[in-house]
């Protein structure tokens, strides 16, 4: 695995490295709450989806849900974790209006899910691994509403009870750079599996960020966690940030509080929510209404066989099988969609073998370069998966080129249509019929007599000569065709 | 007809089922009597309405001839059970007016066989308490007094409603709820019937929560055979309920009358007490001969943790009480005092919602609980729970089917008389039934004598986890040998 460099800041005393570790809740893909049967349907009135276990009503019992327990077993499963058979929830007590119970159900000494390990994509094609120091299962709280009314509060349940995954890294990640791209990963992996949607904007995933910074290899510094960012650019903004921050104070010979802080993304910077002092005594004990969650090897086996293709193995497959460069093949994997979108064309290439990378090229360049610049996501594609594959084979067995078949594509994203008819009805067909292109290639050497001379010591000017019969024939001569006949007559 | 509140729960069934009389006529009898004992403070809510028409509807399937278990059987309910439509406080001010909008589902179940319910009973608050001195709405009175007394004296508790109501021929049955002893200290109290079955036979869904890991419902009735047909509907596996444990609910009556010969009791020497009333101490030794003249054996054993099990107790039970009550915060439902922001409500809240004892255990809980004392308080508890556990299994490992012990250290005592200065001289009260909550063990309570003052005393008879049956056994031997015990009406 190449390990990457990473980014060291410069202070007045000299380098400075950041040491970060983050805590991600994603919120577990499931029909049903984590301890009760309401629905976890995002949205709807205010209240409407809620139990009287989600508002603690005297004498209500929390009931595992098990769909969430697959969940969490099979994330962990997805970050090359350790399943743990045995573990217990644990009420974290505190008194919030959010938080009927008075408590979170969690777990604290004993996670369903331990160490683990992901690698993270770097710009370059590089790699970082970053260690996973423990999954575990949580509630989520309600909201406070409190823009209903100027003397009032206002609560809404609906979300209260909801299932979450709290996974821990381990502080592995040194920049800015590796811990986006860490997010990024984590979300693409539970995107794959399922097991979260990763919608940050509905609060689906969030991330507490710590932050700590030391002199490169040096005992490491008091760290901050920045609270609840659910977007991965301010994640990046508030680690720079931060860690700037810490330095400035080191520097001037001060010392870094323990604190809690929020990133203000209109201002780009982080401010103190409360101090090490403030923080709550959570009192954490096993709850005693939920029995250890127990289940075998078996379980976590079958769970195991059934798991998709993740990124890092649909990666190393797009290498293996189609040639694509590790780069290209972690861009295409990179959201599920996209690779799903790609293997939908693979599926419906006339050669796979032939074409694989070609369509890789596509995918990337001509399809996401297109999308990006109209700001859509690849499921509001107007070229489908079909019609790229369409237009793939229809250069792969040398019926149009590769310039005519960028025109083809823009008629397809335009105006829709089956390519390899638009191309008959338009008559975009590349000529491969050598009478034809013997005419056009024997007209410019006959126009071309100095040129043609001066070709034999000068060979790279073939290429002019290539380029004036494409020119010549409209863009639908084979320039393969053309390049040999050129060289044949030319006497090169 | 008031002498139908006289009969035994069995008398009454066969009763109705003969048509000697009818559901609405024991329900009527049993109204009455409530109404004539409203001295005693048993009931905290009376739903006569909702009686009559529970009697009615059963008499309607009686006439039919469907004959649920416990058809037009009028019951009284301690007020830590849900019921729906019915306020429901657990005798705390902190609930207020609260009327649930389900049922729990002991209290369904009762229903499902045809019960009638009387009403909601008289507890301590949120079960805190040894004497059911701590209720919102006052103590409530034990129908027994000393002889030539007429101080009014405490039922026990926290289960006090119920041991009263039924000691008193108020209800033919009550539900009760046993923490560390709520079942069996007022039963022993009252010379009536008590039994905490194992942790896990009884659902807990829809019990105001006190201390998860150790509350158990279980029946107070007139006899045995009485406590058996109640149990029997009350207990039961309950998806809600994922401590609730999926065994099937034996026909725990058909264990009354069945032969103790050879069966082999063990007489636990760490509950000898210093200082112990001589005659709890004859009481026991009367009890284990009763135990022998019916064919039991009798074993000297030693469950050497015991000493520790009360002190243990003391932070197990506080630490999870100071965590089940959180949700009383004055935001969703009961009593809210407003404040000038939320902590202000909170504290004005519970200030005001609590009572002193309820308080103590918060507080007593919080501090175990807390960074820096966990593993010296909490951890160190649950850890003397895991060694008492092992001195029963110990124990039963050796062959011993039951173990006889007396159920409290003393008799009834005075309204006010204890606990007023030094709560732990209350606590003291709990010593001989707190190990077998901890131990999750079934555990009953049977009149077995009287003190020199005419109060009623009471054995324990300790058993191997669902082994209920053989407690119903052998406590029916007791209550042969002790005979019945009423107490005259002075209210």
């Amino acid at each position: 695995m190449s390990t990457a460099t990473h980014k060291l800041l410069k202070g007045s005393t000299g380098d400075w490295e950041m040491v970060i570790g983050i805590e991600i809740h994603a919120q577990v893909t499931s029909n049903a709450k984590l301890f009760s049967g309401a629905s976890t349907v995002f949205g709807g009135e205010p209240n409407s989806h809620v139990s009287l276990v989600d508002v603690a009503m005297p004498g209500m019992l929390p009931v595992i849900n098990e769909e969430c327990v697959r969940q969490a077993v099979r994330t962990g499963l997805g970050l090359n974790a350790k399943i743990n058979l045995r573990s217990v929830f644990d009420r974290k007590n505190y008194f919030y209006p959010d938080l009927p119970q008075g408590y979170q159900i969690s777990q604290y000494a004993s996670p369903i899910v331990g160490e683990g390990e992901v690698v993270v994509d770097l710009d370059g094609g590089k790699t970082a691994n970053i260690g996973i120091e423990r999954l575990h299962l949580e509630q989520d709280p309600g909201k406070m509403l409190h823009d209903r009314s100027p003397s009032l509060s206002f609560i809404d349940f609906n979300r209260c009870g909801v299932a979450l995954m709290e996974i821990v890294s381990k502080p592995d990640i040194r920049d800015a750079e590796q811990a986006k791209a860490y997010v990024s990963k984590l979300r693409s992996i539970m995107r794959y599996l399922g097991t979260c949607d990763g919608d940050m904007e509905k609060g689906s995933l969030r991330a507490d960020v710590n932050v700590s910074v030391r002199k490169p290899g040096g005992p490491l510094g008091t760290r901050c966690e920045i609270k609840n960012m659910n977007s991965i650019t301010f994640i990046g903004q508030a680690i720079e940030y931060e860690a700037r921050r810490q330095i400035e104070i080191l520097e001037d010979g001060g010392q870094i509080e323990q604190e809690t802080r929020r990133f203000d993304p209109n201002k780009g910077e982080t401010r103190s929510m409360r101090s090490k002092e403030e923080a709550h005594d959570y009192r954490y004990f096993p709850d005693p209404d939920l029995l250890p969650l127990e289940f075998d090897q078996a379980f976590v086996d079958e769970l195991k066989a059934k798991l998709p293709e993740l990124p890092d193995q649909k990666k190393m497959r797009f290498v293996a099988d189609f040639g694509l460069s590790a780069y290209d093949a972690s861009v295409l994997v990179a959201e599920r969609e996209s690779a799903m979108f790609y293997e939908t064309v693979l599926d419906k290439l006339a050669n796979r073998a032939r074409d694989g990378k070609m369509a890789a090229n596509w995918v990337i360049n001509e399809l996401f370069g297109r999308l990006n610049k109209e700001g859509r996501d690849i499921t509001g594609s107007p070229v489908t998966a079909e019609q790229l594959a369409a237009i793939i084979d229809l250069i792969g067995e040398g019926t149009i080129s590769g310039k005519i078949a960028k025109d083809l594509f823009e008629i397809v994203w335009q105006e829709g249509g089956d390519p390899r008819a638009l191309v008959e009805s338009r008559g975009m067909k590349q000529v491969t019929d050598l009478s034809a292109i013997e005419k056009v290639v024997d007209d410019i050497i006959a126009a071309n007599p100095d040129k043609a001379a001066q070709v034999k010591d000068k060979p790279q000017s073939l290429g002019w000569f290539v380029g004036q019969v494409m020119k010549a024939s409209g863009g639908k001569a084979n320039p393969q065709s053309v390049n040999d006949l050129l060289k044949s007559k030319l006497g090169i | 007809m008031t002498d139908l509140t006289s009969l035994t729960l069995a008398e009454a069934r066969k009763g109705l089922a003969d048509k000697t009389f009818t559901s609405l006529e024991l329900t009527d009898a049993h109204l009455d009597a409530i109404e004539a004992a409203r001295v005693l403070n048993a009931f905290v809510m009376e739903t006569p309405d909702q009686a009559r028409s529970m009697a009615r509807a059963a008499d309607e399937k009686i006439a039919k001839g469907d004959v649920g278990p416990l058809a037009g059987i009028p019951l009284g309910i301690k007020d830590l059970f849900a019921t729906k439509g019915v306020r429901t406080t657990a005798c705390s001010k902190i609930l207020g007016n609260f009327v649930p909008t389900y049922e729990s589902t002991v209290t369904s179940q009762l229903w499902r066989d045809g019960a009638v319910m009387l009403g909601k009973l008289n507890n301590d608050e949120f079960a805190m308490g040894s004497a059911n001195e701590t209720s919102c709405f006052g103590p409530v009175g034990n129908p027994w007094r000393r002889e030539g007394s007429n101080t009014t004296l405490v039922p026990g508790g926290s289960s006090g409603g119920s041991a009263s109501a039924v000691a008193a021929l108020l209800c033919m049955g009550a539900t009760a709820t046993d923490t560390g002893g709520s079942i069996r200290q007022p039963a022993a109290f009252t010379a009536t019937v008590g039994i905490k079955p194992t942790y896990g036979r009884c659902s807990r869904w829809g019990i105001v929560a006190f201390a998860s890991s150790l509350d158990q419902a279980g029946p107070i009735a007139r006899s045995v055979r009485d406590a058996a047909m109640l149990l029997r509907s009350m207990a039961g596996h309950d998806p809600k309920d994922t401590t609730s444990v999926d065994i099937a609910v034996p026909d725990y009556e058909a264990a009354i009358g069945k032969s103790v010969k050879g069966m082999k009791i063990g007489i636990p020497k760490e509950y000898r007490l210093d200082g112990m009333p001589a005659e709890i101490e004859k009481l026991w030794s009367e009890g284990a001969a009763w135990l022998k003249a019916a064919g039991a054996e009798l074993v000297e054993v030693s469950l050497p943790h015991t000493k520790y099990a009360l002190p243990a107790y003391y932070i197990v039970a506080p630490a999870e009480a100071s965590s089940n009550l959180a949700r009383y915060d004055g935001v969703r439902y009961g009593l809210r005092e407003q404040g000038r922001n939320i902590i202000e409500l909170y504290e004005n809240t519970r200030a005001e919602g609590f009572g002193a004892e309820v308080r103590r255990r918060v507080m007593i809980g919080t501090y175990v609980l807390s960074a820096g004392y966990y593993d010296a308080y909490y951890l160190r508890a649950q850890k003397v729970r895991t060694l008492i556990k092992k001195d029963f299994e110990d124990c039963f490992a050796k062959g011993v089917d039951a173990i006889l012990t007396p159920a409290t250290p003393s008799a009834a005592f005075g309204i006010g008389e204890k606990g007023g200065t030094d709560p732990v001289e209350m606590y003291l009260n709990d010593i001989f039934t707190v190990t077998v909550n901890m131990a999750g063990l079934p555990g009953i309570a049977v009149p077995a004598g009287k003190d020199r003052q005419g109060l009623p005393l009471g054995l324990q008879l300790i058993g191997r986890p669902f082994d209920e049956e053989t407690l119903f056994s052998l406590g029916e031997v007791i209550e042969q040998a002790a005979g019945r015990f009423t107490p005259t009406r002075w209210w």
